[in-house]
């Protein structure tokens, strides 16, 4: 089953380290002037199919990503980690506002029957929005099987084994292609693109396309009414013994008086 | 940068669906928590240690004594000698003071009056801070009063215009650069241990770092500070200004003073703009001198934008990989070299970066490299070279050196200290900032080996002094390298330090046995 054509979803998302600040109106949260990268598990999902490839179950990675022309950048780093090319769907910076996991899956659906993939695969969730939807989107439009939360991949004669991560242990699947995969966090640990690869990476192709070529409307379905900071933890407070500690559990209703 | 949460990796950890816990990996990468490797009552006494060192002419802490300061600090007074091991051992576990009483003031006013009371007494001060300093400096030889700062933590103001922040000694560095990045603002300083040092005792010793290449020294970007000298009396020189030429500028005195002319209790420092991108390479190249030439490619391509030029060399991988298990992105290499560039516009400076690694592979400085842009990453690849000290310690014995040397001697004292000491130490390591021509260069044994030191010092630092170097660089000379004050200095100079020293402390109670050698030559040398 070598030769198989694996094509990865790359979200450019606010950087995980970042403290993420709402904005003064409650639209959403400030994204200007702030550090983007990869979404995290979109980065396994690439490391995964650049190792599928260097074990030769994979001859060509392609990456693509949908928002505004930054996403290239996401998609430079996915090119140097070992993709051989990549998709922008470009979508402007306003219209990506609402963009909804329905229409990233209805375009990455489209794209997986242009490119003829063997695999869609992503993260299992992106960090920004928390969705967990992409995915198994992009499984219903396509009617492919899907495996998601996978923490293994193993070929397995002309089918995928994968292991997934469930509530309270670990489910083995088999899988037949063409399969969408979502990669959960301990499938790997993703490379640091060497200089090298870097150079080379400038040089792949990338195309650019938008939502229309692929006859995808990405008018919003859904409206955000209010985005707000969670509540401020109440601080905490300094008790001088241990009775005084029983006795404001006592008054809260903690333990029974 | 790199003031990002530390990673805490959960083995086996659930998967709590957060943004920030969900990104948890199995995968032991680092380790925030630091082990004690032998216990702080292990450690041989300072006293038993520097038998030729006699105790000063000072009183002894009575009952009286306490009652007074419980009177003034109340329930901020420690005797307890478990509590006081912590204070009274160095980081590095090599010296040991035998404080019975440690003070936590919490204002100016509290230390003026207990340090007043101690000069009526003619009782001994060591002033303390995080503990982090690695030259003996920070705790008491016998049994001075500890004043720690611990308490003194309140962060007075902060001007979003001027970036000049005003806060109380015993402000911890990584805090105050939290605080101040809400403001988009970074300090000045950072180096390994800013998570448990303090502002106060960071002036006091001068301490440098890795931003001191972008952001100059503190006796730049500390504009003021409030000092309580030896007789008591406050010297309030915390003016929240950038130029102030009246009189002779006193508050230098005190940076870099280590606690032998008076007590800072307050400091005004300017923050510059926390820079909005950061990006960082990790090189592998074959030799020193390619270090050097990477240094020469990056100073051109980078200029503005170059916050930070370490290197590693080989035994320094070895070591953080060894000893606390960490992760090196590249295979190995003979030398590693971190660059970081931050400024304010992420993709020019991204592009100036790109250019110089193409410049240094085109040319053959480095064989390989990686760059890392996402902070998770950044904080990895650092980890990597912060770390260095942390690992020594667990070899046992650290014999630590901190020198300055110009550029082209740099690499030739490793070499020649490892041929020296090939059959007597664990490891010998370097690593240390080449922009500042600061080499960190360290040994180790599994316990205290007398004939290992005496293979060392003093030829190590006479070999720094023949080639124009400095004994401390940046830690400072506490009380392990007072005595090689001469190998930097003149005689002259060191008795005008001492001529200064006498007019403030008149009664030398003010940390005594640091900084100023045992015996203090005449001009003309004795």
């Amino acid at each position: 089953m070598s030769g198989l054509r694996v094509l990865v979803g790359c979200k450019r998302v606010i950087d995980y380290a970042v403290k993420i600040r709402v904005k003064p109106d409650n639209t959403g949260v400030i994204t200007e002037g702030v550090k983007h990268s990869m979404n995290p598990f979109d980065e396994i999902a690439v490391e995964e199919a650049v190792r599928m490839k260097e074990k030769k179950l994979a001859s060509e990675i392609i990456a693509v990503s949908c928002g505004p022309t930054q996403c290239q950048e996401t998609l430079r780093t996915a090119m140097a980690m070992g993709a051989d090319k990549s998709i922008h769907v470009e979508v402007d910076a306003a219209s990506y506002e609402n963009l909804q996991p329905l229409h990233v899956a209805k375009i990455l659906a489209k794209v997986a029957q242009d490119v003829k993939a063997d695999i869609v695969f992503t993260g299992k969730q992106a960090i920004d929005d928390d969705c967990n939807q992409t995915g198994q989107m992009v499984a219903a439009l396509l009617d492919w099987p899907q495996a998601t939360f996978a923490s293994k991949i193993e070929k397995a004669n002309g089918d995928l084994t994968v292991t997934r991560e469930i509530d309270g242990g670990l489910e083995t699947i088999k899988v037949q292609l063409p399969a969408v995969l979502t990669a959960d966090l301990r499938l790997n640990e993703p490379r640091y693109a060497t200089l090298p690869n870097i150079m080379k990476a400038k040089k792949k192709k990338m195309e650019k396309k938008k939502p229309e070529d692929y006859g995808v409307d990405i008018g919003p379905r859904q409206s955000i009414l209010k985005v707000e900071d969670p509540p401020v933890r109440q601080a905490g407070s300094k008790l001088d013994s241990v009775e005084t500690l029983v006795s404001k559990l006592k008054d809260a209703g903690l333990v029974p008086s | 940068m790199r003031k990002f949460a530390s990673l805490v990796w959960n083995k086996d950890g659930p998967l709590i669906s957060s943004p920030s816990s969900i990104l948890k990996r199995p995968h032991s990468t680092f380790q925030p928590i630091v082990k004690t490797i032998r216990f702080s009552s292990t450690v041989t006494l300072t006293s038993s240690q520097f038998t030729n060192l006699p105790r000063g002419p000072y009183s002894v802490v009575n009952d009286q004594d306490i009652q007074f300061f419980k009177k003034v600090l109340q329930g901020r007074v420690t005797t307890d000698s478990n509590e006081l091991e912590f204070h009274n051992t160095d980081w590095l576990k090599t010296v040991r003071g035998s404080s019975k009483v440690l003070l936590r003031p919490k204002t100016t006013e509290e230390v003026s009056a207990v340090v007043k009371y101690c000069s009526d007494r003619h009782l001994a001060i060591t002033p303390q801070g995080g503990n982090t300093g690695l030259v003996g400096g920070s705790v008491p030889v016998f049994d001075e009063i500890i004043i720690s700062t611990q308490l003194m933590n309140e962060i007075n103001s902060l001007d979003p215009v001027s970036g000049i922040l005003v806060c109380q000694a015993g402000c911890i560095l990584e805090m105050l650069d939290n605080h101040v990045q809400e403001h988009g603002l970074t300090i000045p300083l950072d180096l390994g241990a800013k998570g448990s040092c303090h502002i106060g005792g960071n002036v006091a010793t001068n301490a440098g770092g890795i931003r001191l290449l972008r952001y100059g020294s503190l006796h730049g970007s500390v504009l003021g500070l409030t000092v309580v000298l030896p007789n008591g009396e406050v010297m309030d020189c915390l003016t929240p200004l950038r130029k102030d030429n009246t009189g002779y500028d006193l508050k230098q005195l005190f940076i870099g003073s280590e606690g032998t002319l008076g007590i800072i209790t307050g400091v005004s420092i300017v923050c510059p703009q926390k820079p909005n991108a950061v990006s960082v390479a990790l090189l592998g190249c074959e030799n020193f001198q390619k270090v050097l030439d990477i240094f020469v490619t990056c100073k051109s391509h980078l200029a503005e934008i170059m916050s930070a030029f370490e290197f590693m060399d080989s035994p320094s991988m070895e070591l953080v990989k060894g000893n606390l298990s960490l992760v090196s992105p590249l295979s190995e290499f003979p030398f590693y070299v971190l660059v970081e560039c931050s400024g304010s516009d992420g993709t020019h400076d991204e592009e100036k970066l790109m250019k110089m690694l193409q410049a240094v592979m085109n040319r053959g400085e480095a064989l390989d490299g990686i760059v890392a842009t996402d902070y998770a990453k950044i904080e990895n690849i650092w980890a990597l070279r912060e770390n260095c000290a942390l690992a020594l310690l667990k070899d046992g014995y650290n014999y630590k050196y901190d020198v300055s040397l110009p550029l082209q001697h740099f690499y030739t004292l490793v070499e020649e200290m490892r041929e020296r000491l090939k059959d007597h130490v664990i490891r010998t390591v370097a690593y240390g900032h080449v922009g500042d021509g600061n080499l960190h260069l360290n040994f180790t044994t599994s316990k205290y080996c007398a004939a290992t030191m005496a293979l060392i010092e003093p030829f190590l630092y006479n070999w720094v002094a023949r080639h124009d170097g400095s004994v401390s660089a940046e830690h400072g000379l506490g009380l392990k390298k007072r005595d090689f004050i001469y190998h930097s200095k003149t005689p002259s100079a060191v008795s005008l330090m001492a001529t200064i020293k006498k007019a403030i402390d008149p009664q030398g109670i003010m940390n005594p046995y640091k900084v100023l050698p045992q015996v203090i030559r005449g001009e003309d040398g004795i």
